[in-house]
């Protein structure tokens, strides 16, 4: 019997291509709000053109637009080559598309305005909150429909995590967004006061916890032995690690509110939660970067390889500062200073955004059943993410850690040595200096965009055909 | 523990933690049982999409160790703090009881010194440049957000260089000032004053006391107005009074701005302007302490 099923490759194409749209888009909007707090004049006093306004714009455009498009292809493409199964519910698949696109649009347009529920990484209002809700239970719904139509008994580790992404995000959406709407545009949280906090926190860290890291943590798992042409190193420490991760994650979200009105007994479990955390994180790293052994040679010749690498080295180095921070002591410090900002960044633009773009490099030819028009190109872009991602980390170090000591220093007679406008004074040189590692970063994206726009540019989308499982030897 | 209306939830939160933590451990030994260290790791034989397969290498034990040091830190750190749930953790620390350490032992090394200043005189501290010195480091970080750093003030915040005084400029009404705040009350006077025409009439007379070219018609039926309506707080002549907060209007000090549309402005939807008490939250010593540093400032110091 032939198989002449094809993947439904449609709906991975749209999304991968508003993956570098939004990208672009978020990143702009990031360099600009980056450039304004360098130069305040920025704002042209346009309300929304405004820092405020603005700064939940970039977020939900880099996190939920760019990652959520990247996230909604890599799943797709995966599933269906890991279970050999071509998309299940093709309408829901189509409408989880255009759902997500509505959700994106109703966001830059209503957050410039000052619409918002206030709930960082949650601003959408209620009835954008209902939309994605139907996005999200259709994306389940087509996702874990593929793997119950899977050819191969066992499920692939790269669908654990998108599995467990999938699940919780839409727990966590649930409970943070629950609110009572006073009218069309305007909603209050079910929660008041500190438990208000605590469950806005839950939400905040699982969305980098689940969002950010396990969904992305799938996407390596495909894209990084796929692209090196190598076994996952070891099948025992994805199951150890993705049980781990998920677990512990949960827990974590009290540390973002370490010395505030949370009882205790809460941060602490927060704080202890984090630390543990660190382990089943690295996991992950050592199983991509240790997938590569036996392979390391194809680093030197292949530059997509190499930003799937260092992605994961970033991932490593963010998933150890991360617990480092939760640490009381070092909160202490750390807290409400760019460091969280500079933190967020090594996490966001060196492991997210590197990771989908190396995805992208491998999904978007071969959708388009072309090759990348050019290496040298993935060099430069290359290249120019990493400077300007060590750009913006080390300044956002510098300045973080000398406006925390700034904050805390006192003088003999109890005083504080410095007025909090000083602390912003003496930040200008490093705004300057992450403003143009953002550029740098933009710039790298924009290359890769005329890249892939190249290798694609007269194309017809393919049809590839499902191949029948290979026999377990 | 007042954090859990019922024994229930402290077991809950107790309980769980423990199983969570033994959870993680038995993963891992379930995880490491039985592997023996070789050097050819096998496949697990599954293979997807043609050429997807994994191995099964042992986990790395510097790993393992990383992972068992933070299982054991977590243990430990709950027996000595708080953490499950109302178990108040062998070292009894509470962020609250760090929080009055680290105040008391700041109050033990300043305190005398702030005892000393507490008792001088303001007109000899503003003599004192080690006392103005420590006025102006907390001026700088509790007043200049609205008075400015050069304590000159902006739109709505008073200018405490000029030695114009809302509620008055001697030592003690400054104290009474920072210690108490003020809240001052202009009403919004467009309705009583009839309307756009009222308010313009008696905004041409407002300037008129302050020597300001007027229209003379306009300002003769604003004067008949500010008769009844002003004169019980900006007084007859239009000088203010002190102990209402209400501006000396004949000079040229205007607190929102002295152009006809402002005063305008003012008289159509009134000013609350409020100085926040500061007595509780900095203490008599550093009150009486910045109190000297902004007479000073009016005394040309």
């Amino acid at each position: 019997m032939t198989n002449t099923e094809t993947y439904n490759y449609k709906v991975v194409r749209q999304f991968a291509i508003m993956t570098i749209v939004w990208g672009i888009v978020g990143m702009s909007v990031g360099v600009l709000i980056a450039a304004q707090l360098a130069w305040p004049a920025l704002n042209f006093d346009v309300p929304w053109l405004t820092f405020g306004r603005l700064r939940p714009l970039h977020t939900n455009a880099v996190i939920f637009a760019f990652g959520g498009c990247a996230l909604f292809s890599c799943s797709y493409y995966v599933v269906q080559h890991t279970c050999h199964a071509r998309l299940a519910f093709p309408a829901l698949a189509g409408f989880t598309f255009w759902g997500w696109q509505a959700v994106i649009l109703l966001a830059a347009i209503t957050l410039p305005l000052g619409i918002t529920t206030s709930k960082e990484y949650a601003e959408l209002e209620w009835p954008i909150d209902i939309l994605i809700t139907l996005v999200w239970v259709s994306y389940a719904l087509v996702f874990f429909g593929t793997i119950i139509k899977r050819k191969i008994p066992h499920i692939y580790v790269a669908n654990w995590f998108f599995g467990a992404f999938i699940i919780t995000v839409a727990v966590l959406h649930l409970f943070n967004s629950a609110a009572l709407p006073v009218t069309i545009l305007k909603s209050y949280s079910a929660y008041a006061g500190v438990q208000d906090a605590m469950v806005q926190w839950w939400y905040g860290h699982n969305a980098v916890g689940f969002f950010l890291t396990a969904g992305f943590l799938g996407i390596m798992y495909y894209f990084v032995p796929k692209q090196a042409g190598r076994p996952v190193y070891s099948y025992r420490l994805s199951v150890v690690h993705f049980w781990a991760l998920v677990f512990t994650y949960i827990w974590a979200g009290p540390h973002h509110l370490h010395y505030t009105a949370l009882p205790d007994w809460a941060q602490s479990l927060g704080m202890v939660m984090s630390l543990i955390l660190l382990a089943p994180s690295w996991g992950g790293m050592i199983n991509g970067i240790m997938t590569l052994s036996g392979a390391w040679h194809k680093l030197r010749t292949d530059p997509v390889l190499r930003l799937l690498v260092v992605s994961i080295s970033f991932y490593g180095m963010s998933t150890f500062e991360g617990p480092m921070m939760a640490i009381k002591t070092v909160n202490a410090l750390s807290h409400y200073t760019d460091w969280t900002i500079g933190h967020v960044h090594s996490g966001a633009l060196g492991w997210v955004a590197l990771v989908s773009m190396g995805a992208m490099y491998y999904l978007i030819p071969r959708l388009f059943g072309r090759e990348l028009y050019s290496l040298k190109l993935v060099e430069v872009h290359f290249w120019t993410a990493t400077i300007g991602i060590v750009l913006y980390i080390a300044s956002m170090w510098v300045a973080g850690i000398m406006q925390g000591l700034m904050w805390r220093a006192v003088n003999a007679d109890g005083t504080l040595t410095y007025s909090f406008v000083e602390s912003v004074q003496a930040m200008h040189p490093y705004y300057i200096v992450r403003a143009l590692g953002g550029a740098f970063f933009l710039l790298g994206a924009l290359v890769m965009a005329y890249n892939l726009w190249r290798s694609i540019a007269d194309a017809k989308p393919v049809e590839v055909e499902i191949p029948e499982p290979a026999s377990a030897h | 523990m007042a954090d859990f209306n019922s024994e229930f939830w402290h077991w809950y939160i107790a309980i769980l933690t423990v199983i969570s933590i033994l959870a993680c451990l038995w993963l891992i030994r379930w995880m490491t049982a039985g592997v023996k260290k070789t050097d050819d790791v096998e496949s697990t034989g599954h293979v997807w999409d043609n050429d997807l397969t994994e191995l099964n290498n042992p986990l790395p034990r510097w790993w393992l160790g990383l992972f068992y040091i933070t299982l054991a830190f977590g243990g430990f750190y709950l027996l000595l703090y708080p953490g499950l749930g109302h178990f108040s953790g062998l070292l009894n620390w509470t962020s609250k009881g760090q929080y009055e350490q680290e105040v008391s032992i700041m109050e033990a090394k300043v305190g005398p010194l702030f005892a000393r200043y507490q008792q001088t005189p303001i007109l000899d501290l503003i003599k004192d440049d080690a006392a103005l010195k420590i006025g102006e480091r907390l001026y700088i970080n509790y007043c200049s957000t609205c008075h400015g750093s050069d304590a000159r003030g902006a739109r709505g915040f008073p200018n405490l260089r000029d030695g114009d005084w809302l509620w008055g400029g001697d030592p003690q009404s400054i104290k009474t000032t920072l210690t108490l705040g003020r809240q001052a009350a202009m009403p919004a006077w467009e309705a009583a004053l009839g309307g756009q025409t009222g308010v313009d009439e008696v905004t041409q007379y407002v300037l008129s006391l302050s020597g300001r070219s007027t229209i003379a018609e306009m300002a003769a039926s604003g004067k008949a107005k500010y008769d009844i309506f002003c004169v019980a707080c900006h007084g007859p002549t239009g000088t203010g009074n002190t102990a209402l907060g209400a501006p000396n209007l004949t000079d040229d000090s205007w607190l929102y701005g002295g152009s006809i549309n402002r005063i305008a402005e003012s008289l159509t939807i009134g000013r609350n302007g409020k100085m926040p008490a500061f007595g509780e939250f900095l203490g008599e010593a550093k009150v009486h302490l910045l109190t000297a540093y902004i007479y000073g400032l009016s005394q040309g110091n």
